[in-house]
């Protein structure tokens, strides 16, 4: 049985109501477009990637005579055919676009080839001849530490003296583990198609979460100004921070192709290709020490992060910020130290992915709580509620930010009760007893997530409302949507304010030509600046028809008001669509734009002061699960969550927000796993080796409800939360399941288990847990 | 003979003669017809992103099965009807005000869609179960979609869309026309060999036993297609040319199931999903593990003879079949020989046989009263994964004592092979005496030396392996106790005798 909760807003007439994705229809039918989908013109190329199979050296040489003479092979392009900058990096300028001199990692694109069709093209790329002068490659965290390699300096924050106290603390513990990284596997992969046009000018489709990136990318390869250039994005099949900073290098070579060739030029990888050539989540090597009292309480925290980046900085110095940010979790650490490094290796360059880091801190302090409640043999509850955020002199977080806006005494104690955690505490004892191989686990672990760009420029979005003369409305904004539902988000804002229905506003495909200079939308910050920017822009052009209203009908402003595609000025009521007209007739502007910009962020990195986040969203997960100790095999057999979306936009889709985001978070924790072998090459680059979740992976008993909220206490959009990110980390419940069923198996005992949790880790955990009973039965 | 393909595309008449041996189905609708409704995940079978319903006679009635088109070759759809996302909102047309299909409108309703890209082939999956004679419920909907990855939803409101929309009987526009699309079938098998190209590159596809041999005796060098489930990935992944091909769907002999008290035979063109059936009744774990071989769309188009033809360490029918003594037949011309199937297999990549020879049956012989059965599959995932190990067991017990043990391991050596070290070492074993148990497990030692890859360590697969045949003691003995005993598996539960 699945459960859900649709939660509505009286007070509004569309936002706050369960309405559907903007596209689902089109969804369900196939008619939806994606890049691949829109009709190619006339003489259109196809692009396929060539890279070398070595991981780090320099290139000797580059024979690609065979490509050129390969059927249907229109260009080969290389490093040399790019007219302007050779680099398609978010910021730090270390990212080619093709390769040129050296390789750094398996799967760095070396020359691209262009040709009639697809098909074509990748036979012709694997025509060339790449000779590399190759040294050894650092593959693993531990490779590039060994060589002080980085690609960003360390990053640290310190409160007191933590080393000292956790020396002086009643109780100490010292801890490693590995946290795995993870591949987006979005459905759609990278794609993009450039179109050349007028003067110079091009036109670039492109699978983005970031449009205005791709066109500064376009722009400074070809050497042209950014006006010359055009970023489309109507909608991604998936992106999960994969198309944040990672899809401009295959926008670049479509624009180099359309350049070099004149023609429209589309590049859309191959699966395999996609995954061996575009960055993941970071996995990270995670070393900690903690001090904490009788009863659990934490004295002090000493916590170093070392994260595998990859051959560049890409957004790890955000990404890797952000760990930081949410080592803490929900939890007071009243003296600590947060230590991140940025170590670079020979592998492809790690980037966002929804938690954009915070899942990596958070489930180092869930491993952190449950060793706890091992090591004292308390419930694991216990010691995580012990350590909340509390008032007073326990809200401030390592990194000097008030927690004003705690809700998770009552959240989680809300979800205690709704998933029976004590009673079947109880039962699984009970079960665990008697049960020779299968042994079960419990855990409910909570999440604090801050939102807003840690990146403070990065928190402004921009919007255009144009209302036609018949009523209808047309918005845009900087937001892409990727499947999260903003474009119906901001619809119903827009809907919201003009109080027509949702079917008169159509949302058009994100443009840099319609909105400029926008934020990626990522950081889960979607709705909550691009609604804004929306609404304002709405409210501008609101303002003009009761400015006339008023005039024309000899009304006082106040009685003018907007509902049911009419409006009420003063005793009269006159359809929407007519006033819109008596706008026009009068001169009045029908079109305006809108601007937000996030109050209240003051955070400065470089003096660790000040506040980076608006707000925080809450959220708890309950998760059982089962393990065979034979195999190592697992099941999640039910899961429960309560979580906090403020007053919900739309019910809807945040449920669906919080389910995908939950069931993502566990496939990182449990089935999905990367391997590269020590050459430095992804073995796992296909579906067919790594293995996201399927159906039969979601719990069947799966009960997923939102907080009952009085809303976001900062103003956002109609006291909304964000919740594109939060739910990832509920997932942790999962992995503290299975490290609470693996510590049945000797009480006291703190297993050794690494992330994901697969069969392998979870039996090597379980064998090592009945060598050190063994041990301990010897004593 | 037969110089074009000829199939039904929602009801209507498509006859080609212009057909690329290696062209692919889902080429055909997003390049040829421009029909994007279908789209590309993954290019190699594994994501359900370019699923379609193929329509097919089965004993006379139409049955539909979502297949991956990717991997499906053009030429392969001949006699069959293509449906795919694009044809389902058409129904608008013939049924009035009724706009959607039920699966669409089920999946619109709970919000089933997030970036809609996975989207058309979960409504083509749902859409066969829409029509599948089976009961809609959690286990089986779980089936169903295994092979359509979602990355959005987490799959509860896709869950609850086909709870809601699969049961019950079919009414859409489909059904209505059934006859007349079966008619069209009937009259589209004209039983004609099908060749198209010519000596040079060519796809094939006999219509009897008799035309296959001759083909393949004058073309040895062809390659030899069943459900394509793996040759399609050497076409569409490592991009290799193979410019003969002869696909064996169409061989009336080799669809052929036949069964006794004694045995199952099992023709070398039966899918998973149509063996499925009869190989259950040898045991609930042999149903259990061919569920688990792929995904519903692998199982449609996959057969028990081309998981065994192409000689994998790590299928996994063949440690089953191996444990089970099964035998295979090979046919070289009008010549044939019947081997353990066991030998065939003789090294990694080398098996026993001959240029022109193919594999055209496979005997199973079914359980003695006194012989237990167990089976398993270890992946990191529980559906749609390869085996990091299978292990398969078949114990004769008599009096409480192993008398005979034969147990077969999958991902463990360059082969399926035997574990003949642990079969002797369970030699008269008590069942009772677990105590002896372990020593015996030691012996997987000796017989295997398992490799390190991607799915698992070869420390991992040996305890693993341990594991497995410990558990499978541990059934087998409370079973024969008559105790019910505690749960042994998370997944895969046998019920209760």
């Amino acid at each position: 049985m699945l459960h859900k909760s649709p939660v509505t807003n009286d007070s509004t007439a569309t936002v706050g109501k369960n309405n559907k994705h903007d596209s689902a229809e089109r969804h369900i039918k196939g008619t939806a477009l994606y890049i691949d989908d829109i009709r190619e013109p006339q003489g259109t190329v196809h692009l396929a990637p060539g890279y070398a199979q070595a991981s780090c050296g320099k290139i000797k040489s580059l024979d690609v005579s065979a490509v050129k003479s390969a059927p249907g092979v229109v260009a080969v392009l290389t490093a040399k055919d790019i007219p302007g900058v050779n680099d398609c990096s978010p910021a730090m300028g270390d990212d080619m676009i093709l390769a040129d001199g050296h390789i750094l990692f398996h799967g760095q694109v070396v020359f691209a080839v262009a040709a009639k069709s697809h098909l074509e093209a990748r036979k012709a790329a694997r025509l060339a001849k790449i000779e590399i002068d190759e040294t050894a490659p650092m593959v693993s965290v531990e490779d590039g530490l060994e060589k002080d390699a980085s690609v960003l300096p360390p990053y640290e924050f310190l409160r007191g003296s933590p080393d000292e106290m956790i020396n002086s603390s009643p109780n100490k513990i010292a801890d490693s583990f590995h946290i795995g990284g993870q591949e987006h596997f979005y459905l759609e992969g990278q794609i993009a198609m450039a179109i050349p046009g007028d003067d110079g000018e091009i036109l670039v489709h492109s699978s983005t979460q970031h449009p205005t990136e791709i066109q500064h990318t376009v722009a400074k390869m070809l050497g042209v100004q950014d006006a010359a250039v055009v970023c489309e994005c109507r909608r991604m099949g998936g992106a999960f921070g994969g198309k944040e900073s990672q899809a401009a290098q295959w926008a670049a070579l479509s624009a180099l192709a359309a350049y070099v060739t004149g023609r429209p030029a589309k590049m859309r990888l191959d699966r395999d290709d996609d995954m061996i050539m575009t960055g993941k989540r970071h996995d990270q090597a995670c070393h900690w020490q903690a001090g904490y009292d009788d009863q659990g309480k934490l004295t002090a925290v000493n916590v170093e992060f070392n994260s595998r980046c990859g051959c560049s900085a890409d957004l790890s110095l955000g990404v890797n910020d952000r760990t930081m940010f949410h080592a803490d979790n929900s939890y007071y650490y009243p003296q600590a130290r947060i230590l991140s490094r940025r170590v670079m290796t020979n592998t492809v360059s790690n980037t966002a992915f929804r938690g954009f880091g915070g899942p990596q801190g958070m489930v180092f302090s869930e491993r952190m709580m449950d060793t706890i409640a091992i090591k004292l043999g308390m419930d694991p509850l216990d010691v995580r509620k012990i350590n909340f955020y509390g008032d007073e002199d326990r809200d401030i977080t390592p990194f000097g930010m008030k927690v004003q806006d705690n809700i998770l005494d009552e959240l989680v104690s809300e979800l205690e009760n709704t998933s029976d955690y004590r009673n079947r505490r109880k039962e699984i004892d009970a079960f665990n007893e008697k049960s020779p191989f299968l042994k079960k686990g419990l855990a409910l672990n909570p999440v604090k997530f801050g939102i807003s760009f840690t990146l403070k420029h990065l928190n402004q979005a921009g919007a255009l409302v144009h209302v036609y003369t018949d009523g209808s409305v047309q918005v845009n904004h900087g937001g892409t949507e990727m499947g999260q539902g903003l474009y119906t988000k901001v619809a119903q804002v827009v809907a919201e304010e003009f109080g027509i229905d949702l079917e008169h506003v159509r949302i058009t495909a994100t443009k840099t030509d319609k909105v400029p200079n926008t934020a990626p939308t990522a950081a889960s910050s979607g709705s909550d600046m691009n609604g804004m920017a929306a609404k304002q822009a709405a409210e501008t052009i609101k303002n003009r028809l009761i400015d006339l209203a008023s005039k024309l009908y000899q009304v006082d402003k106040s009685t003018i008001s907007f509902a049911h595609n009419k409006v009420k000025i003063g005793d009269r009521e006159i359809a929407f669509a007519e006033l819109t007209q008596q706008a026009f007739l009068e001169r009045v502007s029908l079109s305006s734009t809108g601007y937000y910009a996030t109050p209240h962020i003051t955070w400065d990195r470089d003096t660790k002061d000040g506040r980076p986040f608006l707000y925080f969203a809450y959220g708890a997960c309950c998760a059982e699960v089962t393990i065979d100790t034979l195999t190592g095999e697992m099941k999640v057999d039910r899961v429960d969550i309560l979580h906090d979306v403020g007053k919900s936009l739309n019910p809807a889709i945040d449920i669906g927000q919080i389910e995908g985001g939950f069931v993502q978070g566990m496939g990182w924790l449990t089935t999905e796993e990367l391997v590269y072998d020590d050459q430095g090459r992804l073995r796992t680059h296909a579906p067919s080796t790594y293995k996201i979740p399927t159906a039969s992976d979601v719990p069947e008993d799966f009960r997923v409800s939102l907080w009952n909220s009085s809303g976001n206490k900062e103003d956002t959009i109609y006291r909304s939360k964000a919740v594109g990110e939060p739910p990832v980390m509920l997932a942790t419940a999962v992995f503290s399941a299975v490290t609470n069923a693996i510590a049945s198996l000797s009480p006291g005992q703190v297993p050794q288990i690494n992330t994901p949790a697969t069969p392998e880790n979870i039996l090597r955990s379980v064998q090592d847990m009945k060598q050190k009973d063994r041990t301990a039965g010897e004593e | 003979m037969r110089q074009s393909v000829k199939f039904l595309r929602d009801g209507e008449l498509v006859e080609l003669n212009n057909v690329e041996p290696n062209e692919t189905l889902l080429d055909y609708l997003r390049l040829r017809e421009g029909s994007c409704g279908t789209k590309e995940g993954c290019g190699e079978g594994d994501c359900g992103a370019c699923s379609v319903a193929i329509g097919s006679l089965k004993n006379g009635k139409l049955e539909y099965q979502a297949v991956n088109s990717c991997i499906q070759l053009l030429g392969m759809m001949d006699g069959k009807e293509i449906i795919t996302v694009d044809d389902l909102s058409k129904s608008s047309r013939a049924k009035g005000s009724q706009e959607l299909h039920p699966v669409q409108d089920a999946m619109l309703r709970h919000h089933g869609s997030q970036c809609g890209f996975c989207t058309p082939g979960i409504v083509m999956s749902l859409f066969t179960l829409y029509h599948a004679e089976i009961e809609a419920n959690r286990n089986t909907i779980n089936d169903q979609l295994a092979g359509n990855l979602c990355r959005c939803t987490g799959y509860r409101p896709i869950i609850d869309a086909a709870l809601e929309s699969c049961t019950g009987k079919a009414e859409d526009r489909f059904h209505e026309d059934a006859q007349v699309r079966t008619d069209k079938l009937n009259k589209l098998d004209d039983k004609e060999d099908l060749f198209i190209g010519d000596d040079a590159k060519f796809f094939a596809a006999p219509a009897s036993t008799k035309t296959l041999a001759s083909i393949y005796e004058k073309h040895p060098d062809a390659v030899i297609v069943a459900g394509a489930t793996d040759v399609g990935l050497w076409i569409t992944k490592q991009l290799r040319d193979l410019p003969k091909i002869i696909h064996i769907g169409r061989v009336a002999e080799l669809q052929k199931i036949t069964h006794n008290n004694d045995e199952i035979t099992i023709g070398a063109g039966v899918t998973y999903a149509n063996a499925k059936e009869i190989l259950a009744t040898i045991d609930p774990d042999v149903a259990e593990i061919i569920r688990r071989i792929g995904s519903t769309q692998v199982r449609a188009s996959g057969t028990i003879g081309g998981n065994i033809a192409n000689g994998s360490p790590i299928g996994d029918s063949p440690p089953l079949l191996i444990a089970l003594n099964a035998k295979l037949s090979l046919q070289k011309g009008t010549h044939s020989r019947e081997i353990d199937l066991e030998d065939f297999f003789i090294d990694y990549g080398k098996q026993d046989r001959k240029e022109g020879e193919f594999v055209s049956k496979i005997r199973v012989p079914k359980l003695s009263s006194n012989e237990s059965f167990r089976s398993y599959k270890i992946s990191k995932r529980f559906d749609q994964d390869i085996s990091a190990l299978l292990a398969a067991f078949r114990l004769t017990i008599d009096n409480g004592k192993i008398t005979q043990a034969r147990i077969a391991y999958g991902g463990m050596a360059g082969t399926p092979k035997r574990a003949e070290h642990t079969e002797k070492a369970l030699q008269g074993i008590d069942l009772n005496a677990s105590q002896t148990w372990e020593k015996a497990a030691q012996a997987l030692e000796q017989d295997f030396t398992p490799l390190s890859d991607m799915r698992a360590s070869a420390g991992y697969r040996i305890e693993a392996a341990k594991g497995l045949l410990i558990k499978a003691l541990h059934e087998i003995s409370n079973e024969k106790a008559g105790q019910q005993g505690n749960q042994t598996r998370v997944i895969g539960v046998r019920e209760a005798v």
